[in-house]
């Protein structure tokens, strides 16, 4: 069963191409990392797969009425800015908004939600205190949380461990690894190619206005891949605790 | 939640009744009680039933609409300041108003005046939804807001500007100040109807607004129609809004500063903020027009003055304390 299927998509913002005839699916437990240089187009996408933008061509996701889709996916934007002082337990909260007619009246598999997914990214203790003063990565976290606390089969998350540090990195992409073991998936953008072919089982890499590779992170972080795309040369190599990646320079082109 | 609900609720009727006691005509409370409900011929039962009875129910919905708008306007627009008249319909419903009395059409029948500004209002939604109903960000309806604002407070200036009756200019500045005195029952059913649509309307988008704390993008995700939910925005203001500003003119402050006050006591939460603010609303206009009466009963004090009066410290209080977290 596929979580996500998308077949000749094709994105334009301002009538400049973005994507041109991206076609990718994602199964049940997969960690997907979307990778590519900074205006590659990895935002576009994902908000083209969710139907967010107009596109042309199909997208699985895009094509479900917004209740459905709330069901079948949680999105974490990019944008961490919370509007109002809500408490953190509130906030992981609104997650349980697509399944919830009435927010005020939080059932018992609600608050289950809420605190496994508060539990899970170190939240707990949090409950009370106002979201607009954790501090940036305490309040990615509970960002997180809320999508977690959505309870679907696919995550979608536009840099989700931007601004966090090493250990919490870390710690969030083992609770995205964590997931695939219940058959749920996680598609992220990440810019750590170390911690991409660490934790993703797959990468998707994108440049030149399309799909340039897709696949186990060896067959996508290639000397050449890298050189054409990211302009970078990098060490790759298999250690004892898994794949090491580490950029070594900038090519001049 | 409950308890802050029943609280305002509480509240709220013990200042409607108060309204109903208070006025010019020194009656005993019982028996003013009691004339309310009396057949309309003595002069006790027409004075409670056509004078104070109008009055204090325009005052809850007038107070209501503002407060709910307010905090509907807020919550959409993520940002606490915000208020009703942002989107220029207030201000339509003005320059139809001013156009009215400038043309003696308010003269000519007792119900010209509201007419011509839900006239106006419905002018400048038409407006505001070509511009920015459809599609565009939050940030295009405000400028949308601003610049139709803009256009009817420009327009107003011109009828003052031209007209050659001063009387007519005295009539129009003190209408633009705000009042309810000398409205009747005919005022209460004009506007009931726009009031009670528009507010089911913007009540109904508290699971929306909730969403919008997280921004449009992860509200669309979350199950929302964000189109949809301005669009009804839109509209459900402009007829709380349009009907408010068409019977009682222009009350400043109640929108602003109503949502500001109740936030903390509802844990910031958009959509629980909105039946509040619409008690809050009501319980300050019931309270400022109690007021107007009280303080100064010879002056013909006006209601908008004293909500800017009061509002305007209470909203510099309100800063003072959150400076902090504004910043």
């Amino acid at each position: 069963m596929s979580l996500l299927s998308v077949t000749q998509l094709s994105v334009s913002l301002g009538g400049r191409c973005v994507i041109r005839d991206a076609d990718l699916a994602i199964g049940p437990g997969e960690v997907v990392g979307l990778i590519g240089p900074n205006g590659a187009g990895k935002t576009t996408l994902m908000r083209a797969i969710l139907g967010l933008i107009s596109a042309s061509g199909d997208s699985s996701l895009a094509d479900l009425g917004e209740t459905d889709r709330a069901r079948a996916v949680a999105w974490m934007p990019q944008e961490r800015h919370v509007a109002w002082p809500i408490s953190v337990e509130a906030l992981v909260g609104l997650g349980r908004l697509a399944h919830n007619r009435w927010p005020q009246r939080l059932g018992q598999a609600d608050h289950e939600a809420i605190q496994q997914a508060m539990t899970r990214m170190g939240l707990a203790g949090f409950e009370q205190r106002p979201a607009t003063e954790l501090s940036a990565g305490e309040r990615t976290r509970a960002l997180i949380a809320r999508a977690l606390a959505q309870q679907t089969p696919l995550i979608m998350a536009d840099e989700p461990i931007a601004g966090l540090d090493p250990a919490h990195q870390m710690s969030t992409m083992q609770r995205f690894a964590e997931l695939t073991a219940d058959g749920r998936s996680v598609l992220l953008s990440i810019h750590d190619l170390g911690l991409a072919a660490r934790y993703c089982t797959r990468l998707i890499l994108i440049g030149e206005q399309r799909i340039v590779a897709d696949g186990r992170p060896a067959e996508v972080l290639t000397q050449d891949n890298l050189a054409r795309i990211f302009g970078i040369e990098a060490h790759l190599s298999d250690g004892p605790d898994g794949p090491i990646f580490q950029p070594l320079r900038v090519l001049a082109n | 939640m409950m308890r802050l609900i029943s609280l305002l609720a509480l509240l709220m009727l013990g200042l409607l009744t108060a309204s109903l006691l208070i006025g010019p005509a020194s009656i005993g409370p019982v028996e003013s009680l009691k004339a309310l409900l009396a057949p309309s011929d003595t002069p006790l039962a027409l004075v409670m039933q056509e004078i104070r009875l109008p009055r204090a129910i325009l005052a809850l919905m007038v107070g209501g609409s503002l407060g709910l708008a307010g905090a509907a306007m807020q919550g959409y627009l993520r940002n606490p300041l915000a208020e009703p008249g942002l989107l220029g319909i207030s201000g339509s419903a003005a320059l139809g108003a001013v156009l009215a009395i400038q043309s003696g059409l308010a003269a000519a029948f007792p119900l010209g005046l509201p007419l011509a500004a839900l006239g106006g209002a419905l002018i400048g939604v038409l407006l505001i939804t070509l511009l920015a109903g459809k599609q565009g960000g939050t940030l295009s309806l405000i400028l949308a807001g601003i610049a139709i604002s803009a256009l009817a407070s420009a327009m107003v200036s011109l009828v003052l500007n031209l007209s050659p009756n001063p009387f007519a200019t005295s009539e129009i500045v003190f209408w633009m100040m705000g009042s309810l005195a000398d409205r009747s029952m005919e005022h209460v059913w004009l506007a009931l109807p726009f009031v009670l649509i528009g507010a089911v309307m913007l009540l109904s988008l508290g699971r929306a607004l909730d969403a919008m704390t997280l921004g449009e993008d992860a509200a669309e995700a979350l199950g929302m129609h964000v189109a949809r939910v301005r669009r009804r925005l839109i509209i459900g203001a402009a007829l709380v809004v349009g009907a408010s500003t068409a019977v009682a003119g222009t009350i400043g402050f109640v929108g602003l500063v109503v949502p500001h006050l109740l936030r903390p006591f509802v844990g910031a939460m958009p959509g629980r903020l909105l039946p509040a603010s619409a008690l809050g609303g009501a319980i300050m206009v019931l309270l400022a027009d109690i007021l107007v009466r009280v303080i100064l009963p010879e002056a013909d004090l006006k209601l908008g003055v004293l909500t800017a009066l009061i509002g305007a410290p209470l909203f510099l209080h309100l800063i003072y304390q959150t400076r902090r977290t504004l910043a």
